[in-house]
């Protein structure tokens, strides 16, 4: 096997695979699908970010004045720190729970690994709207379930008015948003762990480290790559953020605009407002923030230990 | 010294891991049981066990919203786009795979970079192009987009590198059998269990989608299902029964498809983030 010189075998293997030109053909559907509805959607958006349009009448050319609004919009600076508060408060707590969960599979043998598992993803699947609608019905008015629980159990203050207090009702988004997705994490961290190398942990402990010593010094740091890409897709996907915190509330982010999202604010100001020029520009800003955030946040945690590729 | 300390450990484990599965699945579980209780009945008390309003309350929710019209819908566009992502995804993943071209990793790196860009920012272009496509109202742009889905391709040129040898393709094509054919009855039959992975997400993931249905469908006889869920609190009003039986029907075709399919989900996630 060895003796076959590595270019003749290299040419060998062309000249029976040469039909590139089938590859551009099998390959076309998709470029050709995207060029459409996935890139002229993008350039087409940023166009608009520099016209005015209703919608009805012709777009009129109106140059940077959109970006100029935006920079004094307190509404979209509002949404902007919304956006970024929500996914705070369910991202922290998500990753620790994901953490605190892959340390007790890792570690212990716990029976029923895959049921638990399947059960805690099982939230991440259903439709959010559903979700959004479905937990609104839990807690909203003095007769909720929720409410009459908090009765029965005799908890102070019960029942509780939880969408008249803007603390509660971004608390509750963030929870909402935590109880759909800390299975999802769990379930991708776990995955990360099992190409760590088990010797490594026997290793440890025949050394004399702890449990959690094994965890943070030698866990941690081989899934970094896996915590890296879950912050960033997690960060890109929290800064979308629209079904959830419009179907829990009134679909306005109310009381008092406490859970009105960037997207919500830009489907707003485009469909609500006819404003499709404004709009557009929320999403070009918002565009380049998650841009320049994921930039920052990828060369950040890479630095520091450089090695690995994601 | 140790024992103690770890068997108090593995209390707090075996309650945590109890009190995190009640709290996923109770909520589904209230929805169910309210579901088939009066309106009456849900706001004066909490119901642990199942009520006999089930046909009231889906007379109620039928009388005002044709529920079973949006889950038509739904299906109307989930199905031929999820049979679009398997068998194109499938297709480019196996051109990215198994010939040489020039500009292939440039064209590669198109796809990945299409990954990761957060499509719902060009909404407002997208509505644009569908006005001037005159597709408003149509389900078409919800449809057509399954043949350009970026992950299956990614998950699937994975899996033809690693299971289908050159020496599988080169033996029918000395044999005379066509490109496209080797695709059709070679290549993907082989790879099929990883279509099937992939397509379940996608159904998934286009059965729940919501802000395109919402600003693209205009006439209420189109909307799909959860654009019909996030209005049904302003259509129904103190309807609690049919309220909570509309979400049942929301949920429950996510979780009979999670029933069947669990293993080869999780699975699907594991591997797919392993890469």
């Amino acid at each position: 096997m060895q003796a076959i010189p590595e270019t003749q075998m290299r040419r060998n293997k062309r000249s029976k695979l040469d039909r590139g030109w089938y590859g551009y053909l099998f390959i076309a559907p998709f470029f050709v699908v995207f060029l459409i509805f996935g890139l002229y959607p993008i350039i087409s958006t940023f166009q608009l970010s520099l016209q005015k349009w209703d919608g009805l009448m012709p777009a009129i050319q109106i140059g940077f004045k959109n970006y100029a609004r935006i920079l004094s919009d307190q509404v979209f600076y509002l949404s902007l720190w919304n956006t970024i508060r929500i996914w705070l408060g369910n991202a922290i707590p998500q990753f620790g729970m994901a953490l605190v969960l892959t340390a007790i599979f890792t570690f212990f043998r716990v029976r029923g690994k895959n049921f638990y598992r399947a059960v805690f993803y099982l939230p991440n699947l259903i439709t959010a709207t559903s979700v959004g609608l479905l937990f609104n019905l839990l807690l909203d008015g003095d007769n909720s379930p929720i409410n009459q629980l908090l009765i029965a159990l005799g908890v102070n203050g019960a029942p509780i008015s939880f969408f008249m207090s803007k603390t509660l009702t971004s608390g509750l988004v963030s929870f909402v948003q935590w109880w759909m997705w800390f299975g999802y994490t769990t379930v991708i961290i776990l995955a990360g762990t099992t190409t760590v190398d088990k010797s490594l942990y026997e290793a440890a402990m025949v050394d004399g480290a702890s449990k959690s010593q094994t965890f943070w010094k030698i866990t941690i740091p081989l899934i970094q790559p896996t915590l890296v890409y879950l912050a960033i897709t997690s960060f890109i996907g929290g800064m979308q953020l629209f079904d959830v915190p419009l179907t829990l509330s009134n679909n306005l982010g109310d009381p008092g605009k406490a859970v009105l999202t960037v997207s919500m604010y830009l489907y707003n100001q485009g469909f609500k407002n006819f404003n499709y020029g404004y709009s557009a520009t929320i999403s070009c800003v918002l565009f380049l923030f998650i841009a320049v955030m994921s930039g920052f946040a990828y060369k950040a945690m890479r630095r520091k230990d450089g090695a690995y590729k994601l | 010294m140790n024992k103690p300390k770890f068997r108090f450990s593995a209390l707090t484990i075996r309650l945590l891991l109890i009190f995190l599965t009640v709290l996923c699945a109770v909520p589904f579980l209230v929805v169910f049981i309210n579901s088939t209780h009066s309106s009456l009945d849900i706001i004066k008390q909490f119901n642990i066990l199942p009520g006999d309003s089930l046909k009231e309350n889906y007379n109620t929710m039928q009388s005002l919203v044709d529920i079973w019209r949006g889950f038509f819908n739904s299906i109307v566009i989930t199905v031929p786009y999820t049979l679009l992502t398997g068998y194109f995804g499938a297709m480019i993943a196996y051109g990215f795979a198994k010939y040489r071209f020039r500009f292939k990793n440039v064209l590669y790196a198109i796809v990945l970079v299409s990954m990761m860009i957060p499509s719902q920012l060009s909404i407002i272009g997208f509505y644009r192009l569908c006005l001037n496509l005159k597709m408003t109202n149509s389900y078409l742009p919800f449809i057509i987009p399954g043949i350009a889905n970026a992950t299956t391709v990614f998950f699937l040129r994975g899996m033809i590198e690693q299971s289908i040898s050159d020496s599988m393709i080169e033996a029918p094509r000395i044999e005379g059998c066509s490109e496209f054919g080797i695709f059709n009855r070679i290549v993907l039959p082989c790879i099929m269990p990883g279509v099937a992975t992939m397509c379940i997400f996608n159904f998934v993931a286009s059965w729940n989608a919501y802000m395109g249905p919402l600003i693209i469908l205009q006439r209420k006889e189109l909307y799909t299902m959860p654009v019909m869920i996030s209005m049904i609190k302003g259509l129904y009003v103190t309807n609690y029964g049919a309220m909570y039986l509309a979400v049942a029907i929301s949920v429950i075709p996510i979780m009979i498809v999670f029933a069947i399919f669990s293993r080869y989900i999780i699975d699907g996630l594991t591997t797919g983030s392993e890469k």
